[in-house]
């Protein structure tokens, strides 16, 4: 059985592409990685386009290796991945969106993030006029007696993100969810192509507003793989510590979410409370309540001082004193429990095929957490565990983000303890030709995956993945056989990006 | 877990003194409404909240806003499940192309007369996504705006003083457009 690294050595390596190796190869190899990410030895965790190019990104979950494939798109298509493995759907849908690369093959070709209101077709390739008039949007049918559909959004009745969902139901059980997503398209990787790399930064910062230090992260760790950047030891650490509050503040915000839309608005309340005095803290310690524009390349902007130690560990200490009582109450409210036991069940198989990230995956079985398989620093010298189950309900969803935050109070009392003194940041060099790098750093929903390419102090093209590529059509899954009144809470266990995920 | 309903009866609230209205704000809605000064509201505010397209950001500082902390409901505002039901559409984002027309259907449901605020720098002109192939630009490319509440995102606090402004407006007599 070849391994990644035969996998490469059957193409032909890219030069200055880090960490892990990226190798073009020819449509053989291709579909032989295709075959081998059906068979479930690999997993997929991103592919991505260029205007005559497609990349994708694979990962053996047994070693943690990683590496790029990418394949010349001569006549502008390439062979379909998604006809072996379904993950890969709508990747290509959204390449071909962007870049008019057609997958071959494919069961799917209708379009994605373009819902013909851009008045160009392939922005990212080769901006051609866009169709004279919309065709209307085909949902996959269902057919049966007495099925019927019930329309959802864009605009919803909460305060969400837009997004469209078709269900069908029979009687008050859904027999079948599809979204159409791309509302929140903002054309980012465009924006991105040729700009300086704080404009980017900033631009990475707001792919998703729940991960902005996620993003930020992900990609000033890319741009500094690309150009060998190595971030003071301060930076690394204080990074750190702002991805875990960004990581505890929305685990709370979403434990009580989930309780609220089970009717359950007690938590909610006392889970709101807890959540914003992390906003607080973090705005006492970094200036900002989300923590937005704190990471570059190089390393951070700010520093923590005496004051906004004391903030944060204030908010800690009051979360270990009232997050424990809120823990019992939901683990012995019976009507509660009813909602969310084997309510939304996603199976462990689904999880692993899908290469679910998050709470998400780490709820049905899937052990991937990239702070511990990545072992970025300074997660390398820090002690935590890995919460898993292997139940997939939305209670479970629950558990595994109760458990993360508890994690994440003892990672960040590790790091307070820990921070070394330094400076906060370094200058990356500019270079002329052409490098590359490519990162993947967990955020509170999953993994976020960057990878781009910088020339002279530049960013040529850059690539942003979201976990919620792997985890919409998981909801879709998960719904069936639900009924349409716990859509909202499935729904929200899950807690997919739009924004992240549109672009 | 008795014990924590029991004390949610009579702990004291947590909810902080309300901010003085901005400044600011306060002009820039002056103007707005007072053509359109006919008709007293009263206390009393229905908000619905359309996100055309931001990056999320906006939104989670609006929720805050329900939290016990900033408590909005107490000022008589409320959020509400559907245009029709409201005398105020606050809109975030830079307005992508895909979500224009949905923005301006909502707009249309909401009867008169109306407000229309425009939360964060994004709403104002795009943001840092002005330009794109992908986007409209401001709110008020859309919808006409009465007011702004500027920020990436706007904190709670900067909300709170908008809405007073606007509920203040409100009850000295002035009605929206
Ligand atoms: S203003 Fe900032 S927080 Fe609000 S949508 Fe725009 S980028 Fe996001």
């Amino acid at each position: 059985m070849p391994s990644l690294i035969d996998l490469m050595l059957e193409g032909q390596l890219v030069q200055r592409h880090s960490p892990w190796p990226r190798a073009v190869v020819d449509a053989s190899v291709w579909n032989f990685a295709a075959s081998e990410l059906a068979r479930g030895r690999w997993s997929l965790l991103g592919l991505w386009g260029e205007p005559s190019t497609v990349h994708m990104a694979i990962m053996d979950e047994q070693t943690s290796e990683i590496a790029v494939v990418s394949l010349d798109c001569f006549d502008r298509a390439y062979p379909s991945v998604s006809q072996h493995h379904p993950p890969a759907l709508r990747l290509e849908r959204a390449v071909h969106d962007l870049f008019g690369l057609v997958a071959e093959g494919s069961s799917d070709t209708r379009s994605w993030l373009d819902h013909n209101r851009w008045g160009v077709r392939f922005p990212l390739g080769d901006r051609i006029d866009a169709l004279p008039q919309a065709s209307p949007y085909f949902f996959l049918p269902a057919e049966g007696d007495g099925l019927h559909q019930i329309a959802v959004g864009p605009v919803h009745a909460g305060t969400i993100e837009p997004g469209h969902f078709r269900f069908t139901t029979s009687g008050e059980t859904v027999v079948r969810l599809e979204p159409r997503l791309g509302y929140a398209h903002k054309g980012i990787e465009r924006l991105m192509m040729d700009a300086s790399l704080v404009r980017a930064a900033q631009l990475a910062g707001r792919v998703s507003g729940d991960s902005t230090v996620a993003y930020a992260l992900a990609f000033s760790r890319a741009v500094e793989a690309a150009l060998e950047v190595m971030v003071p030891d301060r930076a690394v650490w204080l990074r750190a510590l702002l991805a875990e509050l960004e990581r505890l503040a929305h685990h709370l915000g979403d434990i009580g979410g989930i309780c609220n839309d089970a009717s359950f608005a007690l938590m909610h309340a006392h889970c709101s409370v807890l959540r914003e005095d992390v906003l607080r803290a973090s705005n006492a310690a970094f200036g900002h309540r989300l923590m937005r524009d704190i990471i570059l390349p190089g390393g951070v902007t700010r520093d923590l001082d005496k004051d906004g130690t004391e903030a944060i560990q204030a908010a800690l200490d009051n979360i270990r004193l009232r997050f424990p009582a809120l823990i019992e109450l939901y683990d012995n409210t019976a009507s509660l429990q009813d909602r969310t036991v084997d309510a939304g069940v996603l199976k462990p198989a689904l999880a692993a095929q899908y290469a679910a990230g998050g709470y998400t995956g780490r709820a049905s079985g899937r052990s991937f957490d990239a702070r511990r398989a990545l072992a970025y620093p300074p997660y390398e010298s820090l002690r935590f565990d890995v919460p898993i189950l292997a139940e997939g309900d939305v209670n479970a969803r629950v558990w595994i983000r109760i458990r993360e935050v508890e994690q994440t109070l003892y990672l960040i009392d590790q790091i307070l303890t820990r921070l070394p003194e330094g400076p906060l940041s370094i200058q990356a060099g500019v270079y002329c030709e052409p490098r590359e790098g490519m990162a993947i750093v967990e955020g509170f929903r999953g993994d976020v995956m960057v990878w781009l390419r910088v020339r002279d102090g530049k960013i040529e093209r850059c690539h942003l993945r979201d976990p919620s590529w792997f985890q919409w059509p998981l909801v879709e899954a998960a719904i069936e056989g639900n009924i349409v009144a716990d859509f909202p809470l499935c729904n929200r266990s899950f807690n997919c990006a739009y924004s992240g995920h549109d672009l | 877990m008795r014990k924590l309903l029991f004390e949610s009866l009579f702990r004291r609230p947590v909810t902080e003194r309300a901010p003085s209205p901005d400044d600011a704000a306060v002009t820039e809605l002056a103007t707005a409404v007072a053509q359109a000064a006919r008709r007293r509201l009263g206390r009393s505010l229905s908000i619905r909240e359309v996100d055309a397209g931001s990056c999320n950001g906006c939104e989670l500082e609006i929720h805050a806003l329900s939290n016990a902390y900033y408590d909005v409901e107490r000022f008589g505002i409320r959020f509400v499940a559907s245009p029709r039901y409201a005398d105020v559409l606050m809109v975030t984002g830079p307005v992508t192309k895909n979500m224009r027309e949905a923005l301006e259907l909502t707009y249309d449901a909401v009867p008169n007369p109306k407000w229309v605020i425009a939360v964060g720098d994004c709403a104002r002109d795009g943001g840092c996504f002005a330009g794109s192939y992908a986007v409209v630009g401001g709110v008020s490319e859309v919808v006409p705006v009465d007011l702004h509440i500027p920020g990436c995102p706007p904190t709670p606090t900067a909300m709170l003083k908008g809405l007073l402004a606007l509920l203040e407006r409100a009850d000295a007599g002035a009605t929206p457009t």
